[in-house]
This record gives structure tokens, sequence and C-alpha cells, in this order.
């Protein structure tokens, strides 16, 4: 028990990068994103809404490294400040969606029988729903704003994870430290709160890393339809419907910067997320 | 083997008293267990032993209702005269919490891995007792030197300890809320024979320290052999004899024990090849008539097949039960010719 041991920082132990560059480029990249996003208004060179028809479809110049909108607003601002829209929806989205599914398919799976048949019948309901569909409806009954489209989107992604957890509920229950734990007299919700869902979080908590990737596509899909996110507000969904009438004109920079943006935020969370959950499946149970 | 407490106290207070367990599962054709008697008296060690699927491991689980879903059980659970077939779930868990604790087969599965020691021992008396977190980690220390192990493993994680040592916590586990009963369930199966010997030694000693009682389930029969005050053969979901252990050894009345004795691998006597029991068990999904063991039996007679035998005391040993319609016939014999 007196073993020398490597002096080691814990917290960067956790970050396990050796033979994954792709996955560190990728970290990085969600890092200075939402950086980027947390320190948008102190970052911007201009106001993102401020119009300069003289210079519109301006290209990259000082002032507007980006270049200037059909609008005549600066394209470098309005992406930062749009980041903020952006990565806030699908935050939402992957929230509220992972808390209730969590709740769910926690239910469903630790209480079983008529409740879990219920649960898992009516969330099933759900996904013969095409969630972009659910979200129009809501929209078009709600107006505009950001927490329509992401409550419809939650609901939309909730039984992807209330699926994942109840299928790992079930298999963590029939683990011997449950009836462990029983047999000390705990109650079979303190065990579940206390023992079995922590131990399932890394393994949900990719997957809903994995989700926020979708949710941005989709959230950037409906405001590119103009539903959810108000007209004057940044976003990237938004400034690519903008961008319309400057790649018609010849201009595209405005439109495929807003689009490189959401790929790119993507890309990054999923292969962040993929790798997570890869390693959380590596672990040895 | 000395019993702590008086025999008046022994007579009286049974920890554990089981009359006429019936435990039904969901999709067999006849009870697991089909009337289980079985007392276990405060500083008795009672061996259950039998083979697998032969129920022992259900009695065992039944007596702190835990059983399988589905589960359908029958007859009466006592528990320091707690009825535990009857407890509302709050009783229950006290119960648990208390009065009997159980060691499970595997420690290393039966112990949460993501969690420090320390919060496995001190868990149950926190979240049930409202045990201060310092009070419980004092006693979890004490309970851990208790058991052999310094408290220094509180702030361990139970992949940096070996399976014996994982074994002894849970043991120390098992004492935090000072049970009158411990359960043992093959509680030395996953362990090697120097962990085991060293467990076997802890609960002895222990049973004598805190008066506990012990039911020890295994289908190791020098094992029961060397714990065991007095030892339960199981057959079929059946006591099928039950008997001091030295009695037991000495002289099996049940066809089943004299042949399980029979199988039993023994340094001291070469004797060539085992002799395997021969055919199965009773299938689960099939109904029995008479005795479970008839089939298999070489004494059986037309009576085994007809008529359950009942559990009779042998005559002039009120002490060793056993259900055979012959069982007379092994008169005489030795468990170990």
């Amino acid at each position: 028990m007196t073993a020398v041991v490597p002096l080691r920082r814990p917290g960067f132990a956790r970050i396990r990068t050796a033979g994954a560059p792709l996955y560190l480029l990728c970290l990085t990249a969600v890092t200075l994103l939402v950086l980027a996003a947390l320190l948008a208004p102190w970052l911007v060179p201009a106001d993102p809404n401020a119009v300069d028809l003289g210079n519109a479809l301006a290209g990259p110049s000082v002032g507007h490294p980006f270049g200037i909108d059909a609008s005549g607003r600066d394209t470098l601002s309005r992406l930062l400040v749009g980041a903020r829209t952006s990565l806030l929806g699908p935050l939402g989205v992957v929230a509220f969606s992972t808390l209730t599914g969590v709740v769910v398919g926690a239910l469903a799976g630790w209480r079983g029988g008529w409740l879990d048949s219920v649960l898992s019948r009516s969330t099933e309901l759900v996904f013969a729903f095409p969630g972009m569909l659910l979200a129009i409806l809501i929209v078009s009954v709600y107006g505009e704003g950001l927490m329509a489209p992401v409550l419809a989107l939650a609901v939309a992604y909730l039984p992807y994870v209330s699926r994942l957890t109840r299928s790992l509920v079930l298999a963590e229950r029939e683990r011997p430290y449950v009836s462990a734990s029983l047999v000390q007299g705990q109650s079979g919700f303190q065990v579940c709160l206390r023992h079995v869902l922590p131990n399932i979080a890394p393994v949900v908590l990719a997957q809903s890393t994995i989700n926020f990737g979708y949710a941005l596509i989709d959230l950037a899909g409906l405001s590119f339809l103009g539903l959810g996110v108000p007209a004057l507000t940044p976003d990237w969904g938004r400034m690519v419907f903008d961008g319309q009438t400057a790649v018609q004109e010849g201009y595209p920079l405005s439109a495929i910067l807003p689009c490189a943006a959401i790929v790119l935020t993507v890309v990054a969370f999923n292969v962040v997320g993929e790798h997570w959950a890869d390693r959380v499946a590596r672990r040895d149970r | 083997m000395s019993a702590p407490v008086s025999p008046a106290l022994l007579d009286t207070a049974p920890v554990l008293d089981i009359r006429g367990l019936r435990l039904r599962l969901p999709r067999t054709a006849r009870p697991v267990l089909d009337g289980v008697d079985l007392t276990v008296s405060a500083g008795e060690t009672v061996a259950l032993v039998g083979e697998s699927g032969s129920g022992k491991t259900l009695t065992s689980r039944s007596v702190l209702r835990l059983l399988p879903p589905g589960a359908v059980a029958e007859g009466r659970i006592s528990v320091a005269g707690a009825d535990v077939l009857t407890l509302t779930p709050r009783q229950l868990r006290t119960l648990r919490a208390g009065t009997a604790a159980m060691i499970f087969q595997d420690p290393r599965a039966a112990i949460n891995p993501l969690r420090r020691i320390g919060d496995f021992l001190t868990e149950s008396l926190r979240l049930n007792t409202k045990t201060p977190t310092a009070a419980a980690e004092a006693r979890a220390g004490a309970m851990l030197e208790a058991v052999g192990l310094p408290p220094a493993l509180l702030r361990r994680y139970p992949s940096q300890v070996s399976g014996g040592m994982l074994q002894r916590v849970m043991i120390a586990a098992a004492l935090m809320g000072e049970p009158a009963l411990l359960l043992a369930d093959e509680a030395t199966t996953a362990l090697d024979v120097i962990s085991q010997a060293e467990i076997v030694a802890l609960l002895a000693d222990l049973r004598t320290r805190f008066g506990t009682g012990l039911l020890f389930v295994t289908h190791d029969l020098g094992l029961a052999a060397a714990l065991s005050d007095r030892v339960c053969v199981m057959y079929a979901g059946r006591i099928v004899e039950s008997a001091p252990a030295g009695a037991l050894f000495a002289r099996p009345r049940h066809p089943y024990t004299a042949a399980l004795l029979a199988a039993t691998p023994r340094l001291d006597a070469p004797q060539g090849r085992l002799d395997a029991i021969e055919g199965q068990p009773p299938d689960l999904r099939t109904e029995l008539t008479g005795c479970p063991f008839a089939p298999r039996c070489a004494s059986a007679t037309d009576v085994c097949f007809e008529r359950t035998p009942a559990a009779d005391a042998v005559p002039g040993d009120p002490a060793h039960l056993v259900s055979c319609h012959h069982g007379d016939r092994l008169e005489g014999s030795t468990g170990h010719a």
C-alpha cells in the first residue's frame, strides 16, 4: 500500500487523448465554440444588427473580416452572437429530453409491469410522429420564440433517451449489488436513485452529447424555415436563409459561413459524444 | 461445536423459524420450495446443503423476502418473532437493515463498484437510522477491525482490494446493523481455498463473539461439516434430512445424503472413481408424486412413487429428522463406507 505511484493530476487523467487526434481536435473545437458563444458580446467587432446598406455584400476587409451580408450587417458579429442561440437551443432540447427521458425510462425499467407497458408504448407513439413536423405544429400554434421549438424537439428526442435508459436500468437491476443494497434495508427508490442512475449516467450523457448535434441540425432547419427564432435575432439557420439573396447575387460568403459553422459544430459534438460512448462501452464492468 | 448462548435460550427463541414454506414460480408445474421446515437458534450455525437448483438459495432469499418476480410464497417465516411474509415494506426495510443480514456469493458483484467501501458500509445506517456520517464511519471502521481489516480501507474502492478482503468487507457490512441472524449464501464459493478457510474461521469466531445465528448455504459438504452445528440436506425443494452435523456425516439415513457423501472426493481414502448419482434431479416443469428422489434411488419401492414421505425422527435420536419411507434401511451404514 506504500508503493510509489507517479504523480498525476487527476483532472487531466480523464482526458485520454493518446491515439485520438480527431477527438482532441473536436474537443478543442467544442471548447472554442462554447467560449465564443459565452464571450460573444465582448468579442464582436460590430453591432450584429447595425445595418450599413451602402456596404451590402462587401467582401472581407479589416473592419469586417468575414464581409457583410445582403442587408448590410457584419457577418462575423452575427456568427458570434448567433452561436449563442444556436447552442442554447440544442442545450435546452438535450437538458429537457435527458431529464424527462431518464425519469420515464427509469420508471419503466425499474417498476416494470403495466407502468412499463404504458410508458414504453406512449413514447413509441412519439417515434411514429416526425420530430420536425411536431415542432412545426407547435411553433405554428405558439408563435415565434425559442421556447416552443425547443420543447417540441425535446418531446421528439425523449423516446431515444427513455428507451436507452430503460434498457440500461433493466440490465443494471439484475446485478447482484442491487439485491445486496435492498437486503441492507434500502428502499427500491433509494437503490435506483443512489446506485443505478449514477452507474448508468455516463452512457446516457454520451448519448445526450450525440443528440446535441442532431438537435442543432433540427433547430437550424426550423429557423431556416423561419420558424422559432425571431426574425432579427442572429441565428445560424436564419443566416443561411438570409444568405439566399447573397448567393443569387454571386456573393455566397454570408451563407456559406453559417453552414460551415453548423456542420463543424455537429461533427465536433458527434465525435466527442461517440468517443465518450466508446470509452464507456469499453470500461471494465 | 460450543454454543455461546445458554441451552434454555436456544430452545425457546429461534432467530429463524420457517414452517411449511412453499414457493411457487410462474411457469412451473410444482412449487420450487415444497414445505420447507427450518429453524436456526441464536448462536447456532445451520448449514443448508444440496445440489444446484435444489432451492437452498431461494430458501435463504425468502428469509429476507428477496423473491424473484412473480413468486408466490405460502407458509410462515419468522425472523426474531417477525412474520417476514406479512410485513409492510417499511417494517421489511427495518428488518433487513437490522435484524437479519445476508452475505452474498460473489463480493465483487454484490458491491457497487463505483462507490467507496466506506459508502457501502455506512449507507444503510445513514439512510435507515439517520446516524450522522461521522458516527456511521466510526462504526464502520470498528466493524472492519472486527473482521481483521484496517479502517483505512474505508477510503478505497472495491476494485482496489482482493476478493477475500472484499468478502470480509461484505461481512462487516452485514454486521453493521447488529443482526441476530446472518444468512451466508455460498459465501465462500467465489474465493480460493486459503481465503475460504479464513472466511470460515472468521464466521465461526463472529458467531461466538456476537451470538449471531448463522444459516450457511453451501454445496460444499466438507465446509458444512467443519462449520455447522446442524446440517439440513435439500433435494428438489424439500429438506430430506436434517441432523446434528456429526450424526449426519457419520450415520446418514436418507439415501440421497448417503449418495452425496459417497460422491464427495476424499483425500485420506483413495478410492478410484467417484460414485456419481445416476440420473437427473426432477424437472420443475413436471408434476411430482411420491418421493422426489425415488427415480434415482437404489432402495426405492412402490410406496416411494406413490406417497410423499413425511419427516420422521430417527428412533433414539429426536434431533435427526429424515423424510424417507426406508430410513431404517441405512441403519448401521456409515457415510464414508
